[in-house]
């Protein structure tokens, strides 16, 4: 992988599992806390 | 500890989340407050006393940030992820042996001292990789590092709360609160710390681009430009607005509607302070990305300019329509996330990637700064406005005008910014020193 993105080579597929797992790692719990968010959020048209 | 560097293959995309779990995990600090009615009652502290960790926490940041930047570049990412998962677990950890023991000073040294100083370390520990894999999107990386920084309050505000609801709220329940936040946040950083790389011939590429006459200043002469203090003017003037709502988002929504026909409650409140969380986080990620195509001077000329313009709408037009304040006061907050995560992106272009780490800590001073400047002239003026007699909107009007200033001052501060002299960049090394590093 170049640093400046000009040649980008295949990703390999023992990474490209990688890459979701260290995503999903991240992404889970900031959907739970977007949740959270966007439940306290509608309170403003509700409440 | 030598920066570990990519093995071929390796992709730029596992990155992000190396930065995202460390800024997610110390992200939590906005979420202190959540602690505090709990230690208040279980310890018999006052509201001043129960926030002394967190602001002590914020002053830390501001100074490991501002003096460990150059250590950072120097050791790299994985050292500064390593000292920051150390420091912002141990914190917790010394906090839960002070809950436990009731020594309350031992919560404030924890939390505020040690995790404090994992607050500014782990804040710069990614930037400078960041913008080396993304030279093409430098905007977009650090956006999106910065952006987990505010999801990480999203995350741990509801977390914590159901911790303390299912361990009680008492002196043992606060100290395994803070044992099991400790831990896992160990955890979860872990990540980062395992999968962070620099790219490969990452420090060969500075030295040939210093060799071919680009822009490379260390941190040190970085702070002797002018470009650096009106880059710290713009960044101060930019979050001192958006503090400026943030600080009293619920009780401002409530007063400048009070005497309508429809009065916001409390819930609805909430619901406002909740938005504007939501703004914040988007326009870290979205402002940021979109510097990637306008420049990065422009995108703070719609920071300043526009943030103005929202500021004077809310001022003569906010008290007379609710939809009109509420989409002013989200602009201003997303304005007010993408200056925080643009900030590493301008730097990178006016100093170059050779200490861009370390001069971005040294910048985060005009948030310190801003931190305190912001809440004191909202809260000072609305007390001096109410003692007047005054109420409503009123309470507000001056404020207003304030942040309008400051806006004014900080784009003119803007448009000064020019290319660095000459005179600062880095000697070039010579041909054999530009091959030997790595």
């Amino acid at each position: 992988m170049s640093s400046d993105g000009s040649q980008i080579p295949p990703v390999p597929s023992g990474r490209r599992a990688l890459i979701a797992f260290t995503w999903l790692w991240v992404g889970l719990p900031l959907a739970y806390g977007l949740y959270e968010l966007v439940r306290k959020a509608t309170q403003l048209f509700t409440g | 500890m030598s920066p570990p560097i990519a093995p071929a293959g390796w992709s730029r995309w596992l990155v992000p989340p190396a930065a995202l779990s460390v800024h997610l995990s110390i992200g939590q600090a906005y979420a202190w407050s959540v602690f505090k009615p709990p230690l208040e009652s279980a310890l018999g502290l006052s509201g001043t006393q129960s926030a002394l960790p967190f602001q002590l926490g914020i002053v830390m940041l501001g100074l490991s940030a501002a003096f460990g930047g150059t250590l950072v570049e120097r050791h790299g990412p994985r050292w500064a992820m390593t000292v920051a998962l150390v420091c912002f677990s141990s914190g917790f950890l010394l906090s839960a042996l002070g809950a436990y023991t009731e020594q309350y000073w031992l919560i404030v040294l924890g939390y505020g001292f040690v995790g404090g100083i994992g607050l500014g370390i782990g804040y710069i520990s990614p930037v400078s990789t960041l913008i080396k894999w993304f030279p093409d999107r430098p905007g977009m990386a650090t956006g999106i590092a910065i952006m987990g920084f505010g999801g990480g309050a999203l995350i741990a505000s509801p977390w914590s709360a159901q911790m303390l609801e299912s361990f009680g709220t008492g002196s043992s329940g606060i100290a395994l609160a803070f044992l099991v936040h400790g831990l896992t946040y160990a955890v979860f950083m872990l990540l980062g710390v395992l999968l962070v790389r620099v790219p490969r011939g990452a420090a060969r590429a500075d030295a040939a681009a210093a060799a071919r006459g680009g822009v490379q200043v260390s941190a040190r002469g970085a702070v002797r430009t002018p470009q650096f203090w009106l880059l710290w003017i713009v960044l101060c003037a930019n979050v001192t607005a958006g503090i400026g709502i943030l600080e009293k988002a619920a009780p401002m929504i409530t007063d400048f509607f009070a005497e309508t026909s429809a009065p916001v409650s409390a819930t609805a409140a909430a619901g406002f302070v909740a938005l504007l969380s939501a703004a914040n986080m988007a326009g870290r990620i979205g402002w940021s990305s979109t510097s990637d195509l306008i420049g990065r001077k422009n995108m703070y000329r719609v920071y300043l300019g526009v943030g103005a313009v929202m500021y004077a709408l809310i001022a003569l037009f906010g008290d007379s329509s609710k939809p009109l304040f509420v989409l002013c006061a989200l602009v201003v907050l997303s304005f007010y996330g993408g200056g925080f995560a643009t900030a590493p992106a301008y730097l990178k272009d006016l100093f170059g990637t050779y200490q861009v780490g370390a001069i971005h800590g040294r910048l985060l001073t005009a948030w310190s700064t801003a931190g305190v400047l912001g809440p004191l002239i909202v809260n000072w003026i609305a007390d001096r406005q109410e003692e007047a007699g005054r109420h409503g909107s009123a309470l507000y009007g001056l404020s207003f005008v304030i942040m309008i200033g400051l806006l004014v001052v900080g784009f003119v501060a803007n448009e000064l910014v020019r290319p660095v002299h000459a005179r600062h960049h880095v000697p070039a090394p010579a041909p054999k020193e530009a091959a030997d590093v790595v």
